[in-house]
């Protein structure tokens, strides 16, 4: 997920020349000196999670969220992640776990300062979306610890089968009701204004519209867009501070414009040193990036004319693709359907059916994993996910291994060594005739 | 120490150890030519509510990996090293025909690995019948009570609807009945060994626990009975060993080797969670209103056993690492626990790349560090072989606390 | 002869294979990988040179000495026997005297400066016994530890120093830390073979040990084919690379080869039923899934965790003070299998011990080991899709006989009889044939790269696309 815009964008030269991009750049600047300016201007801090966050809730009640796995990719960008991760397991966690946790607690007993430099302001409620993750659970058990100040739950159920029940959208939605709206509205000192949340759900389904023609724009050859790596950047805005609000309505509005016209004109996607030139493989990705080496990880991509044309990943905070959108008309149940939707809250046949369709739609040569270490609801599974997609679409399936934000597992020559091999297969593949 | 020829209790814990040990379920098959027509349902841990199969006239089968004499070949080519080992020998064993007794299995929500295996296992075995049974976190009977008993009335329906007994209620409170009575036999070894470790030894008693995997409720009754018979016959001396407490999301099973290392060190395991799924719920599960007090709140109605069941999770739940601790103090559950059980100390156990255990062990060491009360850790795998380290750290342990009352 | 060629830039050895302009193999090379790659490269692409040669003379001399019919076969074969044995101890000679040279100035800069004569006296009894017990080792059947200079060079200078350093003077660490210092300097550096000299020499001395009855007519055509065969330049035309860590292998994008398809092809070459492969050499493990043309159509390596390749072992041999080579033989003296569930490199030494010290057999436990390697293995090849007919072996690990043996039951045990197992002696091998492949394919088609000329020195220039030297490709 991705305020990436921020500070390496301008580093990796060309990536963030698009209009659009300034417009993040600048809509997330503004949100972290708000941010820092919270508690002098008497602002509530909502701590919660991307999948299944309920960011125009706690808009409308006039708070700001913070999503600690966007600091700690943040911190594993800015190269401080190494630091952080090593500071938390001094205090006593073990290397086997997850990477943002101690990423995040690392960088909270450092002093809490944001990717902007300016210092983030501590959590007045953690509200722990309990979407796709068991780890979010314990993450805010942790802070809770930190902080000592209230936790909301809410338990989003699993999806094994992909259908939403009645009866648990109804577990959520009473959720939502009973426990956490009046939780934030504690917290807030106010009334959650129902016609004001009617109005920020509108805006999302407007944004959400626009981020569908821009992921489904992958379909032209060449692509305009590269819908991994690039894709960060597409899902920053929707995916954090900013879902339901007219920022993020211009800014996909703008976005979608600018892939257009890519179209128009037949060009390929920005890749993180200019203009990717030729596009030689097309891939579907399954698996989160690595942050400590975003930009290696891309070039190696970007070098061989490799362009994701769709990713799981920019589906972890909500799944549009297949029609869903935020609705006013029915606030809480789509809230509900929302949370129970995201990607890693979706069992692994459903999982596997929605990436064979990225193959087919997209056209794609290729299917690659990058399994994370850190994250478990990604990649127990994998593997025999890519066996059934291979056996499915009969297109090969290519598998590597790195981690989120800690960048001892990050092995540059075998991550390289794997995707040259895997590339070369796909055209020697290819000058045999397979499909 | 106690198996030789002589001991009153060897018999028993001889049948434990073979049932234990019962990779291929030879005991299942037995029940289920007894039973014909008869499904058997296994159930990952952590925990499933057992008196519900028992209830659909279904053995409920704890599946609990392959422990440390499995060849792991195809179950290891579905998992990343970084993975935990359980899933690898519960693949291995459903590919290898080790589970083809099993009618179905449940996946509780215990943690993303064991949740995504239950997707593989929809992939790899689309004929049986699979479900994912997704235990409540919140704990207000009228949200996640009403869903979580909403959850068991489906999977119970699922279960009929592949050949098994309708659900019934008086059929669910004589099987909740039964397990109530297996959960006061084990609660009475427990008590045995509190008293007297060294007449009830943890891998003893941890064997006679996991035998009931394979038992229905009432024949593991009468195993731990007859275990519990004759070990009041043994003669017995007591060891000045240190009382410790074991504790993890013991999801993947330690060896038993690695347990009977920790006796060898000089340690006398008055309570571990060895065998969560049987302490997931603690105490008796209500069979009426008035056992169950106000603990429905109006939403459920403990005279409906499925609601009993759901009220008895959600009010006298274990505080395991799976479970949302919700508004309460992390760790202060274990402290008391400690001081009720008289330990000297705790030995943390976690398996390696267990999220659940390993996350929440700094907060648990915490509590016990405020309180005073020494602790060590290490981590296992189902198939661990070398023990020689964990010896020597909890025999260092052990000496420790004896010496200087602390950790090293 | 004009040639193609392919190298396999190993973690542990570096291999180069000739090809000849009809894609005959005519030569393969080997060498240690040190941490100069462009060095490693040379010197592998040279010992290949040295091996084409060696054929074609053989060939030559068979040819000669029919024709003659004056020399009795046995005498044909001693000679073809002596003669490599003959080069070998040339080279070795001129490799020893840069290491003198390296020695002398490492003594030149160490301290304290009073130590440095009797330090000078030390070392030069030391390479004097070095040399003096040369001659040895190159008879026609000695067994040296490896044919690597450094190693053969450091076993003979370690005992000269033991003794020398036993009867006082420098110690023998001082006298080890010079060798180290210098070997380092002498691998850093490409030495070109002065083929027909060497050859002409070590014709010779094969001369002077042939009985006097046979004597002159030997000496009538060896020394002439020698010439001939000596100066017959060996001309690459095209060159593809490939190996371990390949992002930083001294070649141009054009001429690099993945690994992957280069064990496919080259495993297709050998052994042309081959469907599956598995290569479990010192770093990782590979499981390959080919097509009837050796195309790969599906692969998996080992995961980041290293555990279960030949590095194990290695841990495993250094741990018990043996040679890599005797673990195999041990293990098949097993009288049972240990069960061993952690191939984790960093455990090994630790599971091995506690093993020992619970009375455990060593062979049985070495079984174990082997058993868990393989099982490894296996799940690396059921990953990539499993094993299917012809399944082949390779990589340093195919050589163990204990890790075929386990392979094979393994192989029966889960895929059935069906499955015909293909090891071969030259298995290591199969990366640089299936890259000198690629090169003669690139070669035929016209875009070739071409590598440099061998010569000496420390930093060799790295290959070029054939477009700018201008008609080499066919």
């Amino acid at each position: 997920m991705s305020t990436v815009g921020e500070s390496r964008a301008a580093q990796a030269g060309k990536a963030a020349k698009d209009a659009s991009q300034g417009r993040q750049k600048e809509m997330i600047a503004r949100h972290y000196t708000r941010l820092s300016r919270a508690k002098e201007e008497g602002k509530k801090v909502v701590y919660t999670f991307v999948p299944g966050n309920l960011v125009e809730v706690i808009d409308a009640l006039g708070m700001l969220p913070v999503l600690p796995e966007i600091n700690a990719l943040q911190s594993g960008m800015r190269g401080r992640s190494a630091a952080y991760i090593a500071e938390a397991e001094r205090m006593g966690h073990s290397e086997d776990v997850c990477t943002y946790v101690k990423c995040d607690i690392g960088m909270m007993l450092g002093g809490n300062v944001g990717p902007t430099g300016e210092t983030l302001p501590e959590p007045d409620l953690l509200l722990l979306s309990y979407t796709g993750c068991f780890t979010f659970m314990k993450w805010f058990e942790l802070l809770k610890e930190a902080y000592r100040c209230p936790v909301v739950m809410l338990h989003v159920p699993y999806q094994p089968t992909g259908i939403i029940t009645p009866e648990a959208r109804e577990y959520v939605v009473k959720q939502l009701r009973d426990e956490v709206v009046p939780a934030l509205e504690k917290v807030a000192g106010r009334r959650l204004d129902m016609d004001d949340l009617r109005h920020r759900l509108a805006l999302s389904a407007l944004a959400e519209d626009d981020l569908v023609a821009v992921w489904e724009s992958a379909r032209n050859r060449p692509s305009p867009i590269d819908g991994y790596f690039g894709g960060v950047y597409y899902i920053g805005p929707i995916f954090t501070a900013f879902r339901g609000t007219e920022d993020a309505v211009l800014y996909y509005r703008e976005l979608r414009s600018e892939v257009e016209e890519r179209v128009r004109r037949g060009e390929g996607p920005t890749g993180p040193d200019g203009p990717i030139p030729e596009e030689r493989y097309r891939l579907v990705v399954e698996g989160p990036p690595n942050w400590t080496s975003f930009f290696d990880f891309w070039r190696m991509f970007s070098r061989e004319g490799a362009v994701v044309v769709s990713s799981s990943y920019t589906r972890v905070g909500g799944l549009y693709d297949d029609g869903f959108r935020h609705s006013p008309e029915a606030p809480f149940e789509s809230l509900a359907d929302y949370c129970m939707g995201c990607y890693t809250n979706l069992g692994l046949p459903s999982r596997i059916d929605m990436l064979e369709r990225a193959i087919r739609n997209y056209s794609a040569d290729g299917f690659l994993v990058n399994s994370v270490k850190s994250c478990n609801s990604f990649s127990a599974g994998q593997l025999l996910m890519m066996r059934e997609l291979e056996r499915r679409t009969g297109v090969p399936g290519g598998f590597v291994e790195s981690d989120l934000v800690d960048p001892r597992y990050f092995g540059k020559a075998n991550i390289e060594n794997r995707l040259q091999s895997y590339f070369q297969m796909l055209d020697a593949r290819r000058n045999r005739g397979y499909a | 120490m106690n198996s030789e020829i002589g001991d009153p209790a060897g018999a028993a814990l001889e049948r434990a150890t073979t049932l234990t040990d019962d990779l291929r379920l030879d005991a299942v098959r037995r029940w289920k030519e007894a039973h014909p027509g008869s499904l058997a349902i296994g159930i990952l841990p952590v925990y499933a509510p057992r008196p519900l199969l028992e209830a659909l006239g279904c053995l409920a089968v704890g599946v609990q990996g392959g422990g440390d004499q499995l060849d792991i070949i195809r179950g290891d080519s579905y998992f990343q090293s970084y993975i935990c080992h359980i899933p690898r020998s519960v693949v291995e064993l459903g590919l290898d025909g080790g589970l083809d007794p099993l009618d179905g299995m449940i996946f509780p929500s215990t943690c993303d690995v064991i949740r995504n295996l239950g997707g593989m296992w929809r992939l790899l075995f689309p004929d049986r019948y699979t479900a994912y049974l997704d235990l409540p976190q919140n704990f207000d009977p009228a949200l996640g009570g009403r869903f979580y008993a909403g959850e068991l009335r489906r999977i119970a329906g699922e279960i009929h609807g592949r050949g098994a007994l309708p659900l019934d209620r008086d059929a669910l409170r004589e099987a909740i009945r039964r397990e109530n009575t297996r959960r006061a036999a084990l609660a009475e070894m427990d008590d045995m060994r509190r008293r007297e470790p060294s007449r009830v030894p943890a891998s003893e008693a941890y064997r006679v626990a996991r035998a009931g995997s394979v038992l229905s409720a009432e024949e593991h009754t009468a195993l731990i009975r007859e275990y519990l018979a004759g070990a009041r016959e043994r003669r017995v001396r007591a060891y000045d060993n240190v009382r410790v407490v074991v504790l993890g999301a013991f999801c993947e099973q330690p060896p038993v080797g690695l347990i009977r290392t920790l006796e060898k060190a000089g340690c006398d395991l008055v309570d571990d969670d060895f065998q969560l799924g049987f302490k997931t719920v603690s105490g008796p599960i209500p069979l009426s209103r008035e056992e169950a007090g106000d603990a429905g709140g109006g939403a459920l109605d403990a005279d409906d056993p499925v609601d009993a069941l759901a009220i008895a999770f959600l009010k006298w739940g274990a505080p395991t690492a799976t479970r949302y601790i919700g508004a309460d103090e992390k760790g202060r559950d274990l402290v008391e626990r400690v001081r009720k059980v008289k330990a000297d100390g705790v030995v943390f156990a976690a398996a390696s790349f267990c999220d659940p255990a390993l996350l929440d062990q700094p907060m648990l060491e915490k509590a016990l560090d405020e309180a005073g009360i020494p602790h060590t850790g290490f981590k296992y795998s189902e198939n661990s072989a070398q023990h020689q380290t964990i010896r020597e750290q909890a025999g260092a342990f052990s000496d420790a606390v004896k010496l200087w009352g602390g950790a090293p | 002869m004009r040639c193609v060629v392919g190298i396999d830039l190993g973690s542990t050895t570096t291999k180069a294979v000739l090809l000849d302009e009809n894609g005959r193999v005519v030569g393969q090379g080997i060498t240690n990988s040190r941490s100069n790659y462009h060095v490693a490269s040379a010197v592998a692409r040279q010992e290949a040179h040295t091996a084409a040669r060696f054929e074609a003379l053989r060939r030559a001399l068979h040819e000669r000495f029919a024709a003659g019919g004056e020399v009795p076969e046995e005498t044909v074969r001693d000679v073809e026997a002596r003669l490599p044995e003959a080069f070998r101890l040339g080279l070795y000679m001129s490799q020893l005297d840069e290491l003198d040279v390296e020695i002398a100035l490492a003594v030149d800069a160490s301290f304290p400066v009073d130590g440095r004569g009797a330090l000078r006296e030390a070392v030069e009894e030391v390479l004097a016994r070095t040399r003096g017990e040369a001659a040895a080792l190159f008879e026609p059947g000695a067994s040296r530890r490896s044919d690597f200079f450094r190693d053969v060079a450091a076993e003979a200078y370690v005992r000269g120093a033991e003794d020398v350093a036993a009867r006082g003077g420098p110690t023998f660490e001082r006298l080890l830390a010079l060798f180290d210092r210098a070997i380092l300097e002498v691998e850093r550096r490409v030495q070109v073979v002065d083929f027909p000299r060497l050859l002409g020499e070590a014709a010779d001395r094969v001369i002077a040990r042939v009985p006097a009855e046979r004597r002159d007519a030997v000496a009538r055509v060896l020394p002439e084919v020698a010439r001939q065969v000596g100066a017959e330049e060996i001309e690459e035309v095209a060159f593809a690379g490939t190996g371990y860590g390949r992002q930083t292998l001294p070649f141009p994008k054009e001429a690099v080869r993945s690994e992957i398809l280069c064990h496919g092809r080259g495993a297709n070459r050998i052994f042309p039923g081959t469907r599956t492969v598995l290569d479990i050499g010192g770093q990782d493990t590979k499981a390959i899934q080919v097509d009837e043309g050796g195309v790969v159509t599906s692969f998996q390596m080992n995961d980041r965790c290293a555990a279960g390749c030949g590095r194990y072992l290695g841990y495993i041999a250094d741990e018990l003070n043996l040679g890599l080579h005797e673990l195999g033989p041990l293990a098949l003296r097993a009288r049972k299998v240990v069960r061993v569930n952690s191939t984790c490199t960093v455990f090994a030494g630790a599971e091995l011990r506690e093993r020992l010290a619970l009375g455990e057999r060593r062979e049985d436990i070495l079984a174990g080991l082997h058993r868990a390697i393989l099982l490894r293995a296996m799940a690396l090849l059921a990953r990539s899709g499993g094993v299917r007919n012809e399944f082949t072996f390779t990589g340093g690990v195919c050589k163990n006989p204990a890790a075929t043996r386990e392979l094979r039951a393994l192989v029966k045990d889960t895929y059935g009889e069906g499955i015909h197992l293909n090891i071969h002696a030259d298995s290591i091998y199969m990366g640089a044939l299936g890259a000198a492949l690629f090169a003669w394919d690139d070669h035929r088609a016209g875009r070739a790269v071409v590598p440099p000329a061998l010569r000496d020195g420390a930093d060799p220039p790295p290959p070029r696309p054939a477009a700018d030297v201008g008609g080499t490709g066919a």
